[in-house]
């Protein structure tokens, strides 16, 4: 049906955690990962949630792109459909979650909402649609990027954690401005690690 | 002042997106290697956000707050979608370079940002302005932004070679990692400028304006 790219499954999840991380490559989700990072608790919270997200919408919209959209011909009202299956998918969890932990539904609870505008999310589905992946493939991919954003989102908070204690940063440069910096040396990093595998 | 002048100067400046508000550097950030492609998607945005908030102003008083955010996000996929399909057919070749970026200004935060602070509680005309202020406030910066990115790892403005064969291209220009070094120092400079002007407007040196409040 689809002439999906020769990529094994192991190495696009790698690839999606590491190399072509989506947030220090691709700049996706970088509001809410300003924001959120000041704290370490929230932090992990909204990796896991976006993780959890993430992959569950990128395997729904892969139905729905190549079962729905595709034979309908209606590509020019993909972004709507996407952006609706996104929220549908967080409303949903929501209420799971809220019916099976109330625990973690009280932890996880106020991130699930921003996640519809999370550009992180649609980023991940458009590349999918872009990039043609079948749906294994898709499926790991979309876990990947949310884990290589969880795993960005842990280490800034991290590093910030010292970061905001330290008085020896000019006024100036202040809160988003050392941040942007110290986003820009993840990144840097990170690309280091392009040698080792590549995808697209 | 005027009430529009005040919009649009909250929108350049006292206000401006990046600088103040710190909000949609996700999506366009990634195209600003190039100043071609980042003139399409700051025009891209400006518009989006000028018309969805003019849109989401005018239907405001219909608008059940319950359902708010799911109008405004599908207001907003609306124009989105005009551009993509205006840039589809008219500029096929920067479509495909823009990618998903088009598609993620959906997204971006600006737009919700705006609708939610501005359009749900004034005037459409006055919205409409707002939305065009915020949308090259945000702009101005990512031209400058790319013209520097461009500048120096291409040696090119808007795809015209600059500088000779001497010069050495600054590779990591190119590359993820300047754009994020480049908003923050653009950041500093307007911290810096903005806690001089406010210093000097209240002539009391001891409390220069910090930028955001942080703790420690």
């Amino acid at each position: 049906m689809i002439d999906a790219p020769n990529v094994g499954l192991l190495s696009l999840f790698l690839a999606s955690i590491l190399t072509s991380n989506v947030l220090l490559a691709n700049f996706l989700g970088t509001c809410s990962f300003i924001s959120i990072s000041k704290d370490f608790k929230s932090s992990m919270g909204l990796g896991i949630a976006v993780t959890l997200v993430i992959g569950i919408t990128a395997a729904v919209c892969w139905v729905v792109l190549y079962y729905i959209i595709e034979p309908l011909g209606i590509e020019y009202l993909s972004f709507i459909i996407f952006i609706i299956v996104i929220a549908g998918v967080v409303q949903m969890l929501e209420m799971i979650i809220d019916r099976f932990s109330p625990a973690l539904y009280m932890a996880l609870g106020i991130f699930l909402p921003l996640i519809t505008v999370n550009c992180a999310v649609l980023g991940v589905i458009l590349f999918m649609q872009i990039r043609k992946y079948n749906f294994p493939q898709a499926v790991v991919f979309g876990f990947g990027s949310g884990a290589g954003w969880w795993l960005a989102i842990m280490l800034l908070a991290s590093i910030r954690r010292k970061l905001d204690a330290n008085n020896a940063v000019p006024a100036g440069l202040k809160g988003t401005g050392i941040t942007l910096v110290t986003i820009g040396f993840m990144a840097m990093a990170f690309v280091g690690f392009s040698g080792m595998i590549a995808v697209q | 002042m005027s009430a529009s002048s005040k919009v649009i100067k909250d929108g350049l400046w006292y206000n401006n997106p990046i600088f103040v508000q710190v909000l949609g550097i996700c999506s366009t950030l990634a195209v600003t290697n190039n100043l071609r492609n980042t003139l399409i998607m700051v025009l891209g945005v400006s518009f989006a956000t000028s018309m969805g908030s003019l849109t989401l102003s005018a239907l405001r008083e219909f608008i059940p707050r319950k359902v708010r955010m799911i109008v405004q996000v599908l207001v907003l996929s609306f124009y989105v979608i005009i551009i993509d399909i205006v840039l589809r057919a008219y500029q096929p070749a920067i479509s495909k370079q823009l990618g998903p970026y088009v598609g993620l200004i959906i997204t971006n935060c600006i737009l919700m940002g705006r609708a939610e602070a501005f359009a749900a509680s004034n005037p459409p005309g006055l919205a409409f302005l707002d939305g065009l202020a915020n949308g090259f406030g945000y702009g101005w910066v990512l031209l400058v932004v790319a013209a520097i990115r461009e500048f120096l790892g291409f040696g090119s403005l808007f795809g015209f070679k600059i500088v000779g064969d001497g010069f050495t291209p600054w590779t990591i220009m190119v590359m993820a990692p300047s754009a994020f070094f480049l908003v923050a120092i653009a950041l500093w400079i307007a911290n810096n400028y903005k806690a001089k002007a406010e210093a000097a407007k209240k002539a009391a040196p001891g409390s220069p304006g910090a930028p955001a409040p942080q703790k420690g």
